[in-house]
Order: C-alpha cells, then structure tokens, then sequence
C-alpha cells in the first residue's frame, strides 16, 4: 500500500477521532460541578440573580446543552474556540500563543529520554549482569517510580540552590537582550531542568525497555550471523542489534507521547513553564470552560499527530511492516 | 593434499548449574584443501560446538575452549587475539547456520548483508561490495540478483534465504566453509537443491567445505570423508566409502543401519525402522569409561573403565573402540 494512502486513511480516522474528542470533553465538563456564570461574577466582585441570567445568556449558558454542544460544535469546525471567560479573550489565540512552548518542553525530553535511555540500555546490555548494568536498574527503578514533582524540587534544591546553574522558573529573562541568539540560548538554559525532571521518568522507562530488547536480540542467530562475518562488537550493538532492538522503543515512545504532555502540566506548574499545562492548571481552576475544552483539543491533537509520525518511523525502521495497511 | 585446518585434541567445557559439561574431549579432525568432510552424530553430540570452536564463537561465559589447538594454513586460531580473529571469519573460514529463516538480519537489505561482509574484509568501494553482492546472488542461483539485491529477508523463502546464507559466506572466498545442518529446516525438494548447489561451488571455488548433518543420505552422496562424533568425542573417521561399507565402530553401526531400505525387505512387509536404544548421557555425568558403552551392544568390562583411544584400521581409518584392539589380538 502506498504511504500516500496510509495517511489519508489516517487522517481521516484522525478528524473522527478529534470529532470524538470534542463531545466527550464537551459532556464531561458540564457533568463535572461548578457554575461558570457564579465564578465570572465572583471575579466582578458578586452579582444579583438578574446579572447572573445576563451573564448566562451573554455567554450561552441558558441553552439546552445539547444546544450549545451544536453551536460548539459548529464553531470548532470553522475555527473558532470561542472566547475564554477568565481571561476574555479567544481561546485560539491564548493556546496558540502557549503551545509552542508545551511542545518544546515534551520534545526535549522526550528525545532525551530516548537518546539517553537507549544509550543506558544498549551499555547495561553488554554485561548484563555486571556493574554498569546494577547501576542503570537502580536508577531507572528511582527514576520510575519518583513522583514528577518531587524529582522536579530535587533537581531545583540540587541544580539552583545548592549549586545554582540553572534557573528555576519561566522561560526566559526579560532583562537579557532580546535578539534572537541571545534569547534561544536563554530559554535552552531555562530549559534544562523542566526537561530533564520531565525526562527522567521516560528515561528509566527505555532504559530498562531497551536493555531487555537488545538482551533478547543479542541471542538472535542473524548476530551470531554477523560475528560470524567478523563484524566488530561496535558493529554488532549499534548496527545489527540496535536497529531491531529500537522497534519497541519507538511502539512504546508512541504510545506514551500522550502521557508526556499530561505529565508536563505538572512540570510546567513546578517550574512557571508559560506552557498550555499552567495553563490548563489556572483555566481549571477559574472553570473557564472554552479554554480547558481548547486545551484538550490540542493535546488530542498532539498525541495524535505524534501516533501517525510514530507510525510513519515505524515504517521506516521495520521493512517488515512496510508491506502491510 | 595439503591440511587447511587441523583441530588436534580440542577440549571445550561449559559451566551449567548441573556441574561443568565437557562438550567436547580431545576432539581432533582434519580438513585437506578442497574436500568435503562430513561430521555426523545424533542432536548434542557436539557437532555445532566443533563449528563454533573453529570459528571462534563460542558464548563465553558459560563456554571455553580448555585445551587443544585449532590451526588454519599453520596459524593458530585458539590464541589469537579477537581483532585478528574477526579478519579471518567470514573472510578465510565462514559458516552457514542450520536457521535460514532467522539468520539474515530482518531490517537490513540482502544485497547490504553481503556487501557488509565484503566491505569488512576488502579494501573496495561500497559500489563495487554492492555489485559483488549482486555476483554472489546470481552464483548461488537467486533470479534477477540486481533486483533480488533490493529484498529484505522477509520477502525470501527459506530455500532462497539458505542461498543468500551461502553467497554471503563465500562472498570473501574462505579456504574453509562450515556448513552447520544446512538443510535441516528446509523441504526435501529444497534439501536437494541446496545440496547440489554446494556440490557445485565447491568443485568452482575450492573451497573445502565441513558439512554437518545427520543426513547419512547427504553424507554419502558429498562428502569424501567422514567424521562421526558421539558424546563430544570424534569416534571413527575414514572415507566416505570405508565408514558406509565398513563402519568399525557400533555406534556408526547404528547410525548407518538407522536408514530405512524398503529393498532389504522384499514383499509387502515394512521393515521395521532401526533405532539405537537408549540417548545420549548427559555430558555432565561422563564417567571414565566409554561414553557410548551404555548403550552398547558389545560392551566389555574394560569399556566401563577406560575410555578407548583412536587407533588407526588402515592409512585413511581410525576409530575409538576397544573392539578394535580385541580383533587385532584375535
């Protein structure tokens, strides 16, 4: 099947899928408690009976909610959002204006946690009963099993209190100049440790994941094959046995894509990462519906466009797979 | 004609949790330039573990080679250091496996697995590996090798991907070919064909080949001579001729008259399948004495005790039995 086709057949299972998306978080968040009318009259400062039905029916609210799903609805599909009642102002915009840094900070440590780990795997593979081997279980295992937070302040007390290195918060320094090498410089360094906190949880993931592939693959007759060409050792670990030993790797980074940008709204809070995770955090909190049905759509929309290049790799990487829809 | 490789008492020991297992006890085998040496014995017997001696890759640990010499062209391969070893594997000895379906690399091209192999041990342009990769296809009888070179392994069948095995271990052209049961998991009409190919670059190329198989069939029909091994032990070699028509030893006895001939049983009456009672012992529990005495048919007193050494039945043909001895007093 052509590759062309593979996609339009999953672009179209993608528009379902976010169509599918946006009903479910419409009906879940007006199941879930709490009246958006009496929090925008409690930020005026309280209201009458009468201002809260203005306010009801200036935002929709009156409507039957099967009605106002329709008008949403409708509205999403042209590309509109709607307006945020908390911040007053289109939901588009204020995502948009968040998201790049959301996927910066999943990107980073996503890449490092594959880099990295798989690297920690393919090392502790070579002995696996040895040292080095001991040494990467046990930090996976604290690495897996710490709370996001947690590791977060750790990294904090460690890298900018004890010996301050890094910044703790936001994205960059106002004070610094604002050219464009100055300021990218400026945000990889504030950077460093929201990644690395959110990273290391996947890092012990395909770090382990990868140390137990490679051990299975390392027992293949094709690496008995490729000693027996007189390959080096280096040949065998990173040409012959990595290549498959990283389909699983890819299947797993894939499927967890998602469980990375919820995690970073928890790394974005410890660290005032102006990401849509502070974002979410605050519009949940102000039951500022538009905006947290805005930021759902857009992870949706993330995590499914990761799946379909997740899928797009995989093919790539395993010729096997090639043949098939 | 002159010894390509000679292994003289080769001893190799595994550790397992049973004790240590001597896989292999003063092994010695002899392989001349441009013959067909056949080792046969039963499953464990240590055929595969002689291969892999030679070619140096035995899993270690649990496995090791303890004593004993293994020498190509005179140059002693068990001391050698493991960056000169890679030099000659693949290169002077190469060796094809019993698994066709799962020893060629699934995500890499076949023309690139053979390539590999000649860019790792000749100085050429990975244009030229690629269009020896291509030769070798078309010599070991792949349709449309330019194309073919393009598959990856998965879109071979397995008769095709014993070829490919074979083109990329003579890729290099090696003095030495260890063939490794390479029809075992093949269909008979396929087994023939494989045969016939080997048969044939092996008059082309010179290449002396070590066929292992328990295939008395394929024995007879390719091999000039012929090793048979039992229980890490090499128990009788000779000819091709002297070990089918005058086997000496009972095992090979055994072996031989395994082969069921419809012919020596005229009528409509099968004859009964042969067999050899009992299996092979355990290699951790090796006594002193002969390994294949339980099972033996002759056994003696003194088989229980001492293990017999290879005496010599003519020029070309020895054996490790007692029986020898005693017919030679008689």
């Amino acid at each position: 099947m052509s590759i062309l086709l593979v996609i339009f057949r999953r672009l179209v299972h993608a528009f379902l899928l976010i169509l599918a998306v946006l009903v479910l978080n419409f009906l879940l968040i007006h199941i879930a408690p709490g009246d958006p009318a009496e929090v925008i009259a409690g930020e005026m400062g309280g209201a009458t009976e009468e201002m809260l039905a203005q306010i009801r029916t200036a935002y929709g609210l009156d409507q039957p909610v099967i009605v106002q799903l329709g008008t949403y609805l409708g509205k999403a599909l042209q590309g509109d959002l709607g307006q945020s009642f908390f911040y007053n102002a289109p939901v588009l915009e204020l995502v948009s204006g968040r998201i790049g840094a959301t996927i910066l900070l999943v990107m980073t440590a996503l890449l490092f946690a594959i880099f990295v780990g798989t690297l920690l795997g393919v090392i502790a593979s070579h002995k696996p009963k040895g040292i080095v081997s001991g040494l990467v279980t046990l930090v996976s295992v604290i690495g897996y099993s710490a709370p996001i937070f947690w590791t977060g302040m750790m990294l904090v007390i460690l890298f900018a209190w004890s010996i301050p290195i890094f910044p703790i918060s936001g994205m960059y320094d106002i004070t610094k100049g604002d050219d464009l090498w100055t300021r990218a410089l400026d945000i990889l360094h504030h950077l460093v440790l929201p990644a690395l906190t959110l990273g290391i949880v996947y890092l012990a993931q395909y770090a382990r994941l990868s140390r137990a592939s490679m051990l299975e693959i390392l027992g293949s007759d094709y690496i008995r094959t490729a000693r027996a060409k007189g390959a080096s050792e280096i040949s065998v670990y990173g040409r012959h046995a990595l290549r498959n030993a990283i389909l699983p790797v890819v299947t797993i980074a894939g499927l967890q894509f998602g469980s990375v940008v919820s995690g970073a709204v928890l790394v974005e809070t410890v660290f005032s990462w102006p990401g849509l995770g502070t974002l979410a955090f605050d519009s949940i909190l102000a039951r500022d519906y538009p905006t947290v049905l805005g930021i759902l759509f857009f992870s949706s929309l993330l995590v499914i466009v990761a799946n379909l290049l997740t899928d797009l790799v995989y093919r790539l990487v395993d010729p096997r797979i090639r043949m098939e829809g | 004609m002159s010894v390509v490789l000679d292994v003289k008492d080769l001893v190799v020991d595994f550790k397992t949790r049973a004790g240590n297992a001597r896989v292999l006890n003063q092994v010695s085998l002899d392989l001349r330039e441009g013959e067909i040496l056949g080792i046969v014995g039963e499953s464990g017997c240590g055929k595969s573990m002689t291969a892999l001696s030679i070619m140096g890759l035995i899993p270690n640990p649990p496995g090791r080679i303890t004593s004993g010499s293994i020498s190509l062209d005179g140059q002693e391969l068990t001391s050698m250091p493991a960056a000169k070893l890679r030099a000659i594997r693949g290169n002077r000895i190469s060796m094809i496996f019993q698994e066709p379906m799962t020893s060629l690399n699934p995500v890499f091209r076949i023309g690139d697995q053979i390539s590999e192999s000649v860019l790792l041990h000749q100085n050429v342009s990975k244009k030229e590996a690629w269009k020896r990769a291509v030769e070798m296809l078309e010599l070991v009888g792949i349709p449309e090798p330019a194309v073919r070179a393009r598959s990856y392994p998965h879109e071979l069948s397995g008769g095709m991907r014993q070829r490919v095995m074979i083109g990329l271990a003579l890729a290099c052209k090696p003095k030495v070919l260890i063939a490794d049961e390479p029809t075992t998991a093949l269909d008979v009409t396929v087994q023939a064909q494989i045969f016939d190919l080997l048969k044939n670059l092996q008059e082309e190329t010179g290449t002396a080949i070590i066929l292992i198989t328990h295939d008395m069939g394929a024995v007879a029909e390719l091999a000039d001579r012929v090793s048979v091994m039992y229980a890490g032990h090499v128990i009788e070699t000779g000819s091709t001729r002297q070990i089918l028509d005058d086997p000496r030893h009972p095992y090979t006895r055994g072996l031989i008259s395994c082969v069921p001939h419809l012919e020596d049983n005229p009528g409509d009456e099968r004859p009964y399948l042969e067999e050899i009672e009992g299996v092979v012992p355990p290699l951790t529990e090796l006594g002193t004495g002969c390994a294949f005495a339980p099972r033996c048919k002759h056994v003696m007193d003194r088989c229980l005790t001492t293990n017999p050494v290879i005496g010599r039945v003519s020029q070309q043909h020895s054996v490790a039995c007692h029986l020898l001895k005693e017919k030679e007093l008689a």
